[in-house]
């Protein structure tokens, strides 16, 4: 049984391997840019709007309800960010009821470039927003013992982010497989429903968990946002 | 015992204890949660839009730890690193 879609290779030229995971994923991107540039192409503001157009402003609304729950003040800023870490993992995820796919994010490579993604964004962000200085302070932030601490954390979180999202789809696909030498007809439909579940709950949690860690070095810590008015009456504005 | 047999054993025999052992802390850690977040439901009903969302994030969180376990079990099945330096031994020395 292959653990993973990376060890199905359909073409090797050398170093390069096109493996089932690439194409799936090139699969993915083409779909979701092709319908997202086909649904834009008649948006109506006023009027009988259709209803992909409709979809779309659902998912867009709700993620910005959802990344200013986190605590980021502007989600807009943030959306096409996290936006697009939660329809990619999501659609992946939901494209498991077509026969013989493989999600890509079943694949540890796919999780651990979205984690590796997060983990360049998160400083690139914190700079954006306090200043190279502000940033590299709240790595002291309780107080300079915690310095490796927070160093630590920052590895570990991408780590179980990517160990995260690979876990749970690899076991979603590695249960089906063994139910169907089981169970053959109606639990690995049970179990592929759940999956439908657990994949959407998994999107959510990895788009929720970067915008808490781009909020956690975003935010302007409270005794400076306190003082912020008086020194910089726009910090928060623009 | 030959080494293959006794990696064998081990692989086995690991996997099996670490998806039991793995699964038994985080649902005893879910069902307290969940346990608890009823509670305050119950008692806060307006809240339950920020109840519900910290549930859920914190239901991941703590399921990712019998995540590991399973992907630990999975590589020591399907993809035991120490299996196959045996395997590729033995191709060698025939």
């Amino acid at each position: 049984m292959n653990l993973t879609s990376d060890q199905m290779i359909f073409w090797q030229h050398g170093f390069f391997k096109l493996n089932q995971t690439i194409l799936t994923t090139w699969g993915m991107m083409l779909l979701m840019t092709v319908s997202a540039m086909l649904i834009t192409r008649h948006l109506a503001t006023e009027g009988k709007i259709s209803r992909w157009q409709g979809a779309l402003e659902i998912i867009i609304t709700t993620l910005e309800t959802q990344i200013k729950d986190v605590g980021l003040a502007e989600p807009r800023k943030y959306l096409a960010f996290l936006g697009t870490l939660f329809v990619f993992v999501a659609t992946c995820a939901l494209c498991i009821i077509i026969p013989d796919y493989k999600p890509p994010t079943e694949s540890l490579s796919t999780t651990a470039a979205l984690a590796l993604c997060v983990f360049f964004a998160v400083p690139l962000y914190g700079i954006r927003e306090q200043g190279l200085g502000g940033y590299l302070k709240t790595y002291t932030q309780p107080t300079i013992l915690m310095l490796p601490f927070n160093i630590i954390s920052e590895l570990s979180r991408t780590l179980a982010l990517a160990v995260r999202l690979f876990g749970n789809m690899m076991s979603g696909v590695m249960i089906v497989g063994i139910l169907l030498t089981i169970t053959p007809f109606l639990f690995p439909a049970v179990m592929t429903a759940l999956g439908l579940l657990t994949g959407m709950v998994q999107a959510y949690i990895f788009t929720i968990l970067a915008g808490v860690y781009i909020a956690a070095a975003t935010l302007v810590p409270k005794r400076q946002a306190v003082a912020a008015p008086l020194s910089k009456p726009t910090s928060r504005q623009n | 015992m030959d080494s293959t047999t006794v990696i064998a054993v081990a692989s086995i025999v690991t996997a099996g204890m670490t998806i039991g052992i793995g699964c038994l802390a985080p649902a005893l850690g879910e069902g307290k949660s969940v346990a608890t977040a009823l509670t305050s439901l119950a008692q806060q009903p307006d809240a339950s839009a920020t109840i519900t969302r910290t549930l859920f994030v914190g239901l991941a969180m703590i399921e990712s730890l019998a995540i590991y376990c399973f992907v630990v079990s999975m590589i020591l099945i399907f993809a035991n690193p120490f299996w196959k330096y045996i395997i590729a031994h033995a191709a060698q020395a025939r």
